[in-house]
């Protein structure tokens, strides 16, 4: 159905082979306290891509998806100590049922656009934070809740058997990612991701299409609520213990200014926000600048991404290399003539 | 044929449409009138992103304004809009193809149809262009292309030839000359381009203020006196 193609596999080898890197070369290469990070970053770039669908794709602004987070570890956590399921399986409650809470959340709130579904979803992330600040995370506790507020010792969230240690959670982790980049790119790919741009560009002139503007809306803040989910439970697994103060309400703002930065539109610019998001913090930690800087960084990435980079970094930084790459072309073409240069 | 019959819609104070009852019956049919006149709040009826006060609009037997609004694109519905509104992200092929698969036609037949239809309006570039990359004039004949695929039964052009130079006007009135016979729907045709409304359009209908003040063969009309004063003073008219 598609016409074009050509030039897909090249593009495929060079994904493959960076993902066969990330997955069995950086683990080699790396310390556990990098690994760590990669693992964060690889969980927050699930969360990424799925605000990259809300933003780049529909045009939804989320303010609220570090709540939505929450709901899918806290769920897993739930799970996890409530019974011996398989860890596929527990992770994909997770998804699912983060995706039917944010779904009736999100009934309401598709109603409005713009700034206001922003002001509503950081408004009912923060009513979200309040009940898990009072309900607390499960930590091995009894009841439904599953949380034990006497105990000086927790139980620790177990890890599936295979990804006990930190280098395997860490490929765990990666592959999980990949899956769910895979679910985002045959979505957007397809009739969903056509009916979405079309109404992120008009709704009126989607309507005149024959799309069902409120059905593929809340189709996309579905997938988007699903794959945060399970991104919840794989975070819920990597760091054994989970705390309300770990989903601060303000986070979902960086988070929308970093994969505004990274690229809404493409799915590298999801990975790009992972990184910058979980990377970036643990860099300027060895290198022992305040983490003050960050924030300032982010803000003029998104000062950048509004002015001269509307595709984010993802599209800005290839266009640019390649264009360096053709500038010191031309200059080393032209060194030998002088009269080129005297021009 | 399409039978409406008083319609009025109302926007706070003003009443851009006032009781209208008009009947569309040639295959291809003008609505004209100076700035401001209803032409556009009309065709948003007909498309439901209007709801009207009062009026009814029969389309093919059918209670059109009692359709949800996306459904009528299935029914046949089709329509072009004032600010062009193809969609830049996607390639030609995609955008038309939007239209066909939304609709309740067979997806085997898809790309064929598609292919057609981009061919039957003359579209230059390649079907697998970014529309973004794409010039006004190939823009325009995209959104024709996305008229005319699939099954339409009524197909509303509004202002499809502002801002083009004249020989795409030409090719593009061609266009809309062809569209009753190839695909048997019934075209609503709105321009200040007379000369264009005369070369497609065998009736025209008249909006001056939120009214209807003539409808007849398109040569009558445009000697109406009626239809000279309400254009009386705008640059509009060829
Ligand atoms: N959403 C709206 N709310 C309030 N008033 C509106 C709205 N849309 C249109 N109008 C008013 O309704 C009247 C008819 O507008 P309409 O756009 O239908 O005119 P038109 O015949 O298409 O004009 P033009 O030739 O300039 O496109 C105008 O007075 C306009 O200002
Ligand atoms: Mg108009």
């Amino acid at each position: 159905m598609r016409l074009k193609g050509h030039g897909m596999l090249p593009r495929i080898v060079v994904i493959a082979a960076l993902y066969l890197f990330a997955l069995f070369g950086l683990p080699a290469l790396l310390s556990l306290y990098y690994i760590d990070s990669l693992t964060q970053a690889a969980i927050f770039s699930i969360v990424a891509v799925g605000l990259g669908v809300l933003v780049g794709r529909v045009g939804l602004y989320s303010l609220g998806q570090y709540a939505v987070l929450a709901i899918g570890a806290w769920v897993a956590a739930r799970l996890l100590f409530a019974t011996t399921l398989p860890y596929p399986v527990v992770l994909l409650a997770a998804g699912v049922v983060t995706m039917v809470i944010g779904m009736i959340f999100g009934l309401p709130a598709l109603r409005v656009r713009g700034l206001y579904l922003a002001l509503i979803t950081l408004m009912m992330a923060g009513a979200l934070t309040v009940v898990i600040t009072t309900t607390n995370f499960p930590n091995g506790g009894s009841g439904f809740w599953g949380y034990n507020g006497s105990t000086v010792h927790p139980a620790a969230i177990r890890r599936p058997a295979i990804a006990a240690g930190d280098p395997a959670y860490y490929r765990y982790s990666l592959v999980v990612a990949a899956i769910m980049f895979i679910l985002v790119f045959v979505h957007v790919r397809t009739k969903p991701g056509r009916a979405w741009v079309a109404i992120r560009q008009s709704e009126s002139a989607a309507l005149a299409a024959g799309i069902n503007t409120t059905l593929y809306k809340l189709w996309a803040w579905a997938l988007a609520s699903f794959v945060t989910g399970v991104a919840g439970g794989v975070l819920a697994g990597s760091s054994h213990y989970l705390y309300s103060i770990d989903f601060p309400v303000q986070d979902s703002i960086t988070l929308l200014a970093v994969v505004l930065m990274g690229g809404a539109y493409s799915l590298w610019g999801a990975v790009v926000a992972g990184l910058l998001l979980q990377l970036l913090p643990a860099l300027f930690q060895v290198w022992g600048v305040s983490n003050d800087w960050i924030t300032i960084l982010f803000g003029i990435g998104v000062l950048n991404v509004l002015i001269t980079a509307p595709r984010g970094l993802a599209d800005q930084v290839p266009r640019d290399l390649g264009r360096l790459v053709r500038k010191l072309r031309a200059v080393g073409q032209r060194a030998p003539a002088p009269e080129a240069t005297a021009r | 044929m399409m039978e409406v019959s008083g319609l009025t819609v109302r926007f706070g104070g003003v009443l851009p449409l006032d009781d209208v009852s008009v009947t569309f019956e040639s295959s291809t049919c003008g609505l004209i009138g100076p700035n401001g006149a209803g032409k556009t709040t009309f065709f948003n009826v007909l498309s439901g992103f209007v709801t009207p006060a009062s009026g009814r609009v029969r389309a093919f037997g059918e209670d059109l304004l009692a359709m949800a609004h996306y459904r009528r694109a299935r029914w046949g519905l089709r329509r072009t809009f004032q600010t062009e509104q193809a969609i830049e992200e996607l390639s030609v092929y995609d955008n038309v193809a939007m239209i066909h698969e939304h609709s309740r036609l067979t997806s085997s037949k898809r790309r064929d149809d598609v292919l057609e239809a981009i061919s039957f309006v003359g579209i230059q570039a390649s079907p697998s262009d970014r529309v973004g990359t794409l010039g006004a004039g190939e823009r325009r004949l995209v959104e024709m292309a996305r008229c005319v695929v699939g099954s339409p039964r009524l197909v509303l052009l509004d202002e499809p030839a502002a801002g083009l130079p004249d020989d795409e006007t030409n090719h593009l009135a061609a266009v809309i000359r062809r569209i009753p016979q190839h695909t048997g729907a019934l075209v609503v045709l709105v321009d200040h381009d007379m000369g264009l409304v005369s070369a497609t359009c065998e009736t025209t209908s008249v909006l001056d203020f939120g009214h209807l003040i003539a409808s007849g063969p398109t040569a009558e009309v445009l000697q109406d006196e009626r239809v000279v004063n309400a254009y009386l003073g705008t640059k509009e008219v060829a």
